[in-house]
């Protein structure tokens, strides 16, 4: 469906921003949709068959996985947070409903957050300036809420060197301070 | 003096400093301490309360005397100890505490008075007239006495704050903990090694002895290098640990540019780190301490272990002719020391009766005076002097948890109890184990077992070393004289304060140090409290376990208040959040204000108008008349969903939920559990197991967490699954007459009144975009509520703004919408207090008997619904031109302005448009049966008295004819 209206990123550009401080790349992500997936009671069962056959990872505890399409963060008991390519599933939530049927409760997230990809070989020397997060010891595929800046974020670890922040996206530009400050101090 | 030969300086390379204006060089690893020593300065400053002449006693963290201002401008720094301070090149340090300079001190007239000063004189002195204390006697005495100067410019540098994680954190890099180390290190663990001196090595640096055939500093520097290459281990010089806080965390300070002129672009001055850690390794050495006697106090007599750092780590002799006063084998070896380097030493061995009575010299040592053990005196011409009365271990940081130290006989110590602190054991010098193979023994077996605690199999490679006793004989003060002996040369408590101390009555520990200010200051008293303690203890014929002693909180070492601030200061003091209309807003020359972390529009002034009442009053009259646009997204929303969605809100609000049908919108009023008013908002059914709750701005959080407590903990076996989506939509209220004329431009839907009704909900598009539309109304007009995806919220405010202007539709402020909603009487923030009922507030109907809900039990307790409670009720001025002031309270006229007489207060006032004057809500006891009746409103902070007239609190359009259209 087009949409007539004009939309920004969540740093209130047309189009997202790369900045690059030394050996720290801080991108900012659009391209990514997102959808909260919890459980109703007794359905576990149903869900985790659903979500397998429609290749929907749904990681453990402290955990994300990707798949070919769809990725999952999880965020709490029985709870995940959906990911899938923006350009193909702009509504994920009603993507998703049909799948999951009354088995699960479905909601769109995609603008309630920020996301900003960080890039660095050394990525837990910048981190331990941001949380808390033990991220040296995390190791890809790992995933966790915590509190940048006096934020609340989810800190995902895509591989090595390459770990996403989900932070609210009206302090899109306050966790993007946090973060080039941070660059900037530790490299 | 001057420099001799050795010490860990590199000569190679000259760097320029001053200390008062005067110029001098030092090397790199020089402190400021011990570059002043080798260009012949002893006088570093005066003392706090005497303003006797001072220098270095020590030559690490403890140093009580050496205190001077580091650098100018603002980057001014008081109370630094020239022993710890890194020199760079460009340093200037100035002493601080005299007046007009240092060799002449006008205030030293304080040691002359001194029978005036002793220890209590100011609570004894100023007693009358009570009313001179804050005013005048204060003052100056804070002027007379203290420390350094602050700049009062801002800091211009930045501080980090930091996390860290490890197995084992070792704290000290001496041969203790550099042997804890690098046996943790070789077995793979984790390791965080701390020390506060740039240089690793503790008091292997500042000996002769051997390591395992090596020059001790050199095996320090070996095993610095080993460990240097190991990933798993971090090394941390300049580092304080500053306490050991809850479930392992310990803070610690990192001084990253502090020996640098100015910090790197970019970079931060000091870091404080928060390090969670498995279990952790005190080894922190210990505090030699002095034997006090007559004027014991000059610049040039220092402790011996220090004496012997500056010769041996430094190249520096604090004079040719030197004399030592101990009373334990270690002054010995500061007596071998400096004799090897060629100086003139004399040996007064405290065991064998020998004693120091006394010392000359105005500005710094000439001589001291001995008595032997024979009873013959005889005068030494020395320019140093070198005491020591044994050691304390460091174990500051083991007490924090409020861990009592244990008397230890043989070394005349306190020790740190064994598990002071979960997880943490104490080696080295730290635990009382003096010899260097003692040290690199208990370092290495407590990490094994440290280790072997968290399942990592460690061996330990100890190599050889020293392994000489001690041999102490007490000797805490010299009996002779009627002269003053120093204790504690921070805070120039003596013998004689502490002999005062005792004959007045204050006997207990904690008494004698707040009588006396023992231990107290920038130094914390370490090398003074454990005399003190012994002076007492042999004032009142106790032992010293039986004194007792003092324990120790955070921090270590004193720390700047920028590091603790970090970098929330100015404007990254928080985070801020901002509206999808920011931009717009901004463009616009918007008003904000700071709601939460919100920026919200406040008003948006037009030009020609130059008070804001003019631009508030202009968007009220023009969003009654025609219609207004409110950016309203910062209200929570919370998406509700699941097959008992419908039965959770019935228990989680006082009014029913459960028959709200699909696609309809109630407001709800949720109550905490003791029956008051938690929040209000609108609750919408999108679905028929799907709900959208909104909720004020300020309880966003709180109310989700509720929710969240609620679903997990109170019915886990309801079928309900909560998520924020605040941030997710935005949201605006269109609102006026011409509302629904403004929206139908933009709208892709029916909205006509038959088809969405007041208090109608649904999923609609705007030009093809997926949004909501609600009919609700807060301002008391035709409004609806609409929201898109966020990423559309700034051209949504353009499109709304674009599609108003034929209406002339304005954008208006919170200051609006808070007119607007005291016309209608509806309750806010100033209403919604935490101590307002839903009977309060006139909504007691709202609280349902058919059901159970959170708070519905106790809004019904007796008190709660009094009829003489507290009861919402509008308030006019009588005069219109009077206006009101929210806060004044109500008073029958005639009554006087006493408690006992309030009758309740004004919790809001606007200045009404429409009515042309104040109007008000506010709580009146017997609010609900009073109206028409006439009373004051008084304020006596604002000094008003405005006679009023009790009204309904709703102002305007009070059937609501208005917002159905």
């Amino acid at each position: 469906m087009a949409n007539p209206l004009k939309s920004l990123t969540p740093l209130g550009h047309d189009a997202p921003i790369t900045e690059t401080i030394g050996a720290v790349t801080i991108a900012e992500n659009i391209g990514t949709a997102l959808a909260s997936l919890a459980s109703r009671l007794g359905r576990e069962a149903e869900v985790a068959s659903a979500a397998k056959t429609a290749s929907i990872p749904l990681p453990g505890p402290g955990c994300a996985e990707s798949a070919t399409t769809y990725g999952a963060i999880w965020l709490g008991p029985e709870q995940w947070m959906v990911e899938a390519p923006f350009a193909t599933h702009e509504d994920i939530a009603s993507v998703l409903k049909p799948i999951f049927g009354e088995t699960a409760s479905i909601t769109e997230q995609t603008d309630a957050w920020v996301r900003f990809d960080v890039t660095a070989s050394d990525l837990p020397a910048l981190f331990e300036r941001l949380c808390s997060y033990d991220l040296r010891k995390a190791g890809a595929g790992a995933a966790t809420r915590t509190v940048i800046d006096h934020l609340g974020c989810y800190v995902i670890a895509r591989t090595e060197t390459e770990v996403s922040i989900l932070g609210p996206r009206s302090s899109a530009h306050s966790l993007h301070h946090a973060l080039t400050t941070a660059a900037k101090a530790t490299f | 003096m001057s420099r001799i030969s050795g010490g860990q300086i590199d000569r190679s390379k000259t760097l320029r400093f001053s200390f008062d204006g005067v110029n001098y060089t030092g090397h790199p690893g020089d402190t400021l301490a011990s570059a002043l020593l080798a260009n012949n300065v002893r006088l570093m400053g005066r003392s706090f309360k005497y303003h006797r002449p001072r220098g270095v006693i020590s030559a690490g963290s403890e140093e009580p005397n050496a205190i001077v201002e580091l650098r100018t401008g603002a980057r001014q720094e008081p109370n630094t100890r020239a022993t710890v301070i890194e020199l760079f090149d460009g340093l200037q340090a100035q002493s601080q505490n005299r007046w007009p300079s240092l060799k002449f001190d006008a205030m030293a007239i304080n040691d002359r008075l001194s029978p005036f000063f002793a220890a209590g004189f100011y609570y004894k002195t100023f007693m009358w007239p009570a009313a001179f204390w804050e005013k005048i006697y204060e003052p100056i005495i804070r002027r007379a006495a203290g420390l350094g100067s602050l700049s009062k410019q801002d800091d211009p540098d930045d501080y980090d704050k930091g996390f860290l994680h490890c197995d084992l954190l070792i704290i000290g890099a001496g041969p203790a903990g550099l042997s804890a180390a690098l046996t943790a290190g070789r077995a793979g663990a984790r390791v965080i090694l701390a020390d506060e001196d740039f240089r690793m090595g503790g008091r292997l640096n500042a000996e002769t002895l051997d390591v395992g055939g090596a020059a001790g500093a050199d095996w320090a520097m070996n095993v610095v290098l080993e460990l240097s290459t190991m990933q798993n281990v971090r090394l941390m010089p300049r580092t304080t640990v500053l306490g050991a806080f809850d479930h392992g965390i310990y803070s610690a300070v990192e001084r990253v540019s502090d020996h640098l002129a100015t910090p790197l672009p970019g970079k931060p001055r000091q870091i404080l780190w928060r390090i969670y850690t498995k279990r952790t390794i005190l080894a922190a050495g210990a505090t030699e301490r002095p034997i006090a006697f007559e004027n014991n106090d000059r610049p040039g007599i220092m402790l011996a272990g220090a004496l012997r750092a500056y010769a041996n780590r430094w190249g520096v002799a604090v004079g040719e002719k030197i004399a030592v006063f101990t009373n334990n084998d270690d002054g010995l070896r500061t007596v071998s020391d400096l004799k090897a380097k060629g100086l003139n030493v004399t040996l007064i061995d405290a065991r064998k009766g020998d004693e120091v009575i006394d010392s000359a010299g105005r500005l710094g040592l000439k001589s001291i005076t001995v008595r032997r053990g024979n009873g013959q005196t005889e005068t030494l011409q020395v320019s140093a002097l070198g005491v020591s009365g044994g050691w304390n271990p460091n174990l500051n940081i083991a007490s924090n948890h409020r861990g009592r130290p244990i008397w230890d006989d043989q070394m005349c110590a306190f020790l740190p109890a064994p598990e002071s602190i979960a997880g943490m054991t104490c080696v080295g010098a730290a635990a009382g184990a003096m010899s260097t193979h003692a040290a690199l023994t208990t370092g290495a077996t407590h990490a094994i077992a440290a280790l072997a605690e968290l399942g990592i199999a460690a061996t330990a490679d100890v190599p050889k070393a020293e392994d000489a006793p001690l041999n102490l004989t007490p000797a805490w003060y010299v009996h002779s004289g009627k002269g003053r002996a120093w204790v504690d040369q921070q805070n120039d408590v003596t013998v004689k304060d502490v002999k005062l101390a005792k004959q007045e009555g204050f006997v207990s520990v904690e008494h004698l140090k707040r009588y006396t200010t023992l231990g107290m200051a920038t130094d914390q008293g370490k090398t003074g409290n454990v005399l003190g303690l012994a002076v007492m203890a042999e004032l009142t014929g106790k032992t010293i376990p039986q004194t007792g002693t003092t324990i120790y909180r955070p921090p270590y070492t004193p720390v700047a208040m920028g590091a603790l601030g970090g970098r929330a200061r100015g404007h990254d003091f928080k985070p801020t959040r901002q509206t999808p209309s920011h931009k717009w807003a901004t463009e616009q020359g918007a008003i904000f204000v700071e709601v939460g972390y919100w920026l919200r529009t406040q008003w948006l002034p037009r030009a020609g108008e130059t008070t804001w009442r003019q631009s508030v009053d202009r968007e009220v009259l023009q969003t009654r008349k025609s219609a207004g646009i409110c950016d309203v997204t910062t209200l929570g929303k919370i998406d509700i969903q699941g097959t008992d969605a419908g039965l959770f809100l019935d228990r989680v609000y006082a009014n029913t939920f459960g028959t709200l049908a699909v696609g309809k919108v109630r407001y709800g009023l949720m109550l905490r559990e003791d029956g008051m008013v938690m929040d209000d908002g609108t609750t919408a059914r999108m679905g028929q197991n799907e709900y959208v709750m909104t909720t004020t701005t300020a309880n966003a959080v709180p109310v989700f967490r509720h929710l969240e407590y609620c679903r997990q903990v109170l019915w886990p076996d309801l079928d309900v699954q909560l998520i924020s989506t605040t941030e997710a939509w935005a949201q605006y209220s269109v609102a006026g007459p011409n509302a629904r004329k403004l929206l139908e431009k933009l709208v892709d839907q029916d909205i006509s009144d038959a088809a969405f009704p007041y208090m109608a909900c649904g999923n609609i598009t705007v030009q093809g975009t997926r949004a909501r539309l609600f009919r609700i109304s807060f301002s008391g007009e035709r409004a609806y509520e609409i929201a898109v995806p966020t990423r559309y919220g700034d051209a949504m405010i353009r499109g709304l703004i674009e599609a108003g202007r034929e209406f002339d539709a304005v954008v208006y402020g919170t200051e609006a919408l808070g007119v607007m909603r005291v016309e209608k009487g509806h309750v806010a923030g100033n209403e919604l207090n935490g101590q307002s009922s839903a009977l309060n507030m006139g909504l007691g109907k709202m609280v349902s008997r058919k059901k159970d809900s959170i708070g519905m039990v106790l809004s019904q307790r007796e008190g709660m619904t009094a009829p003489n409670g507290y009861r919402l009720v509008g308030v006019k001025p009588v005069d219109p031109a009077q206006p009101l002031t929210a806060g004044a309270h109500f008073l029958a006229k005639g009554a006087e302005a006493v408690a006992a007489n309030d009758g309740g207060w004004l919790t809001s006032v606007v200045y009404s448009p429409h009515l042309g004057h104040s109007i008000g809500l506010g709580y009146l006891k017997s609010g609900d049966s009073r109206k028409g009746e006439r009373m004051r409103s008084v304020n006596l902070l604002a000094k008003t008295d405005v006679e009023v007239e009790i009204v309904s609190p709703h102002f305007f359009d009070p059937e609501g004819e208005r917002l159905r259209g």
